[in-house]
């Protein structure tokens, strides 16, 4: 089946949620959120950069003969920043955790000792 | 030996990655080992910097390392393209190893006193070993993805080290910030390069340059790229949280976070001369760089005045000196399609500040750290007469303060003179905004010293005294760098800046030919 | 999250699947070079059945079963063990693959081209560094679920 541009529309507008949530949410864990789907539109990007119509996964182990496979580099990108999604995803919700023992609050308008 | 220079790009990494996994292991041994241990990766560091620039700057063409190589010979031939990880040390790669090295030497050993009496400090050398080679990874790679990964590894380590004081209230909220903030930075530049891999199919540095054409996607990218870049190295308007980072950092780490943050500065020049070059208008790009180092310049400096806080005050001293890189370099960027003398001279002055910035702040954050671990505070309204009791620390907070804001005959100075010049030819109102704003810093660290060292001792600051021997010396090391950078410019300009500004300024087609041959 | 865990019923099912949960995990790992997976997926399969008994059973009923200090140890070992690897072909460059095609029976046997039916003793020092990583992954993963539960536990007691 082909699927054109879909994906890239999926992608982008993940992005765009990503960013308005960002920019616009009031609180830490809703901002952890936003940073997430983010992730997840440009993690989609990258796998539909490397998709071919009618391709399988590209694996040789008991794969089918003379069929086209899909780009395995994005696929190996697209882990990497999954793993490093992991990563940086526990780092903010572990500060979070941390600026609720200390400020009481999740709320950025209230979380501010540091400014000017 | 010549097998060590070979490998010695990716040891840089290999070696702190080592000692940031196997501290943790060794640290249950006891304190001393896990010190030796630390002591050891960063001196093998630094001397393989050192070697590895030696060999660089003497064969004047970049070095390509190829991970799990064996198959290819470069440069390539016949329209062979690189399939692996290559590692490219240009000049400006290896000045920016020697930067890093300074930093990472002077910080580990910094490091040892300050954190004598705290417990949970081997995951602290962990992740100070794990920045490492997060910075000398960006530095060396010439591959656009693999300089993401440390892009990100960098960031990691270094808001994990920001927020490493989890009893600190404010630490935690800095913290927050910048991770939030470097992870943003970490997908722009990882979304620009899927645009780009989407076009092209490369992730190799030199294959992507020699293919560009500079179509709408590509100036996509490249907008990205700066955004993600700029905000990464805490360029204002996306400054916020730089000082809130090296404001709260412990104070060794302050000194690599603004290493961290030229790291990205470089990758960010790197894009800009070496992945694009001319293929975008280089004029356009260039003047973006210059407001953008303006605004840096001063804001940075504007908002150093108002602080009450020292290593705050130090913090926004150190956001406004990246604005004085991006201004000698964009002044470059403006002119590079006519190559004009002063651009060189532009480029020089930029690129030689990186390492007296570095020099300079990691000095001040020393001394100010010293200042605060002794005196109890940071509050500069509840500090005075410190230098009765801490003169060598107040006489290394003088000589960093005034070689900052460009006192001749510091080597802030020197640079700087380098930048004012030639943003004159260019526009004397650029070279205005750079000498006021370097004017007021300097009234910014008289206002701060006075306020800390000089007057009366004071009844609570009675007790106060110069740091062990163990923080003294990396101070009195950066001293000497500041200083003898200052006194002899000329000798340091000719043999390591120039090389580096020529790689990035004029280098170019080395860079892409060395990879697939000319 | 209270400390005794979920119902009866959670905790019931829970022993039944963490073992084969466990057990999927490795072999994603073992077959990492082969099939889709790796060191990291199958690692944060094993990971994820520590998160299981974490929360069927609470912190309470973890005690003593899996230590922060052991994890974090073995964490850093899985790290060590990856990058002696890529040292071991340090004689070529950085992570050649030495055992690759050897022949020896430490995964060194030669791999048909195009299409086959999968080789396990194949694959050089790739394998052994899809361990690693598991091995990293597994520990790590489960030392920050550890370690956020500690941390939101703490929490609910100020």
């Amino acid at each position: 089946m082909n699927i054109g541009n879909l994906p890239f529309i999926a992608a982008a507008l993940l992005v765009a949620f990503g960013l308005y949530t960002f920019l616009f949410k009031r609180n830490l864990i809703k901002l952890v959120i936003g940073i997430t789907l983010i992730e997840m539109g440009v993690n989609l990007f990258l796998v539909t950069l490397g998709y071919r119509t009618g391709g399988i996964s590209p694996i040789y182990t008991y794969a089918p003969e003379a069929q086209q496979m899909v780009l395995p580099t994005p696929q190996a990108l697209t882990l990497t920043s999954i793993v490093i999604g992991l990563a940086t995803t526990a780092l903010l919700l572990s500060f979070a955790v941390f600026v609720h023992r200390h400020y009481g609050t999740l709320d950025i308008r209230k979380v501010k000792e540091l400014k000017g | 030996m010549t097998a060590l220079t070979t490998h010695a790009p990716v040891l840089l990494i290999a070696i702190p990655l080592l000692g940031a996994f196997a501290t943790p292991l060794i640290g249950k041994l006891g304190r001393g080992a896990r010190n030796t241990l630390v002591g050891l990766v960063v001196l093998v560091v630094a001397g393989l910097a050192a070697l590895l620039a030696v060999d660089v700057f003497t064969a004047g063409a970049p070095t390509i390392y190829e991970m799990g190589g064996g198959t290819f010979t470069f440069p390539l031939s016949g329209g062979q393209v690189p399939v692996r990880i290559l590692f490219e040390v240009d000049s400006m790669s290896a000045f920016m190893g020697l930067i890093t090295a300074l930093i990472a030497l002077t910080g580990a050993f910094f490091s040892f006193s300050y954190w004598k009496d705290r417990s949970g400090s081997n995951l602290y050398f962990s992740l100070f070993l794990l920045l490492t080679a997060g910075i000398f990874g960006m530095q060396m790679t010439g591959d656009m993805f693999n300089f993401f990964v440390f892009l990100e590894i960098t960031s990691i380590a270094a808001a994990s080290l920001v927020g490493f004081r989890v009893w600190l209230k404010q630490s935690q909220e800095a913290g927050f910030k910048v991770m939030a903030m470097y992870t943003l930075s970490g997908l722009f530049v990882l979304l620009a390069i899927g645009l780009l891999y989407g076009q092209y199919g490369h992730l190799n540095i030199a294959a992507l340059a020699s293919r560009l054409t500079g179509s709408l996607t590509d100036v996509i990218a490249l907008g990205l790229l700066l955004t993600g870049l700029a905000m990464k190295a805490g360029a204002v308007p996306m400054h916020m949280w730089a000082p809130d980072a090296y404001g709260e950092a412990p104070a060794p780490t302050s000194a690599v976070l603004v290493a961290n943050s030229q790291a990205s500065l470089y990758g960010l020049f790197r894009v800009l001369f070496t992945l694009f070059g001319a293929s975008v208008s280089t004029g356009a790009v260039g003047w973006i760089l210059i407001v953008l180092a303006l605004l840096t310049i001063f804001v940075g400096v504007t908002m150093a005045l108002i602080q009450n806080d020292l290593k705050r005050l130090v913090a926004y001293g150190a956001v406004s000196q990246i604005g004085y890189m991006m201004l000698g370099v964009g002044v470059g960027l403006a002119v590079s399609a006519t190559k004009p003398e002063f651009g060189l001279v532009a480029m020089q002055g930029g690129i030689f500040h990186m390492l007296n910035d570095a020099a300079c702040v990691g000095l001040l954050f020393f001394a100010s750290g010293a200042v605060i671990r002794a005196s109890g505070t940071r509050d500069l309204n509840a500090m005075g007469g410190l230098a009765h009791g801490m003169k060598w620390t107040s006489v290394c907070f003088a000589i960093g303060a005034v070689a900052l804001a460009g006192v001749p005959p510091f080597n802030g100075f020197a640079s700087k003179f380098l930048i004012y010049e030639a943003a004159f030819k260019l526009s004397p109102f650029l070279a205005v905004i750079a000498v006021l704003s370097s004017i007021l810093l300097l009234a910014v660290f008289v206002k701060a010293f006075q306020a800390a060292f000089l007057g009366p001792r004071t009844t609570a600051m009675a007790h106060v005294t110069d740091p062990s021997p163990g923080m003294m010396l990396p101070m009195v090391a950066l001293v000497l760098v500041v200083v003898v950078f200052g006194l002899f410019p000329g000798f340091f300009v000719d043999h390591i800046v120039t090389p580096a500004a020529k790689a990035l300024w004029l280098g170019r087609d080395a860079y892409i030919n060395a990879v697939l041959g000319g | 999250m209270s400390n005794h865990g979920m119902s009866v019923i959670v905790r019931t099912v829970t022993r039944f699947v963490y073992g084969l949960i466990i057990l999927f995990g490795f072999y994603v790992i073992m077959h990492g070079h082969l099939t889709p997976g790796g060191g990291f997926q199958g690692g944060a399969v094993v990971a994820s059945a520590f998160a299981l008994l974490l929360v069927a059973f609470g912190s309470a009923g973890l005690k003593g079963r899996l230590n922060l200090h052991w994890l974090q140890s073995i964490e850093e070992v899985g790290a060590l063990a990856f990058l002696a690897l890529a040292f071991l072909g340090i004689g070529t460059a950085f992570f050649y693959n030495l055992l690759a095609n050897s022949g020896g029976f430490l995964f060194g046997a030669s791999v048909p081209a195009g299409a086959n039916a999968g080789v396990l003793n194949a694959g050089g020092t790739v394998p052994l560094m899809n361990w690693a990583v598991g091995l990293k992954v597994m520990t790590g993963i489960a030392a920050v679920a550890i370690t956020m539960l500690i941390g939101s536990k703490k929490e609910e007691t100020e």
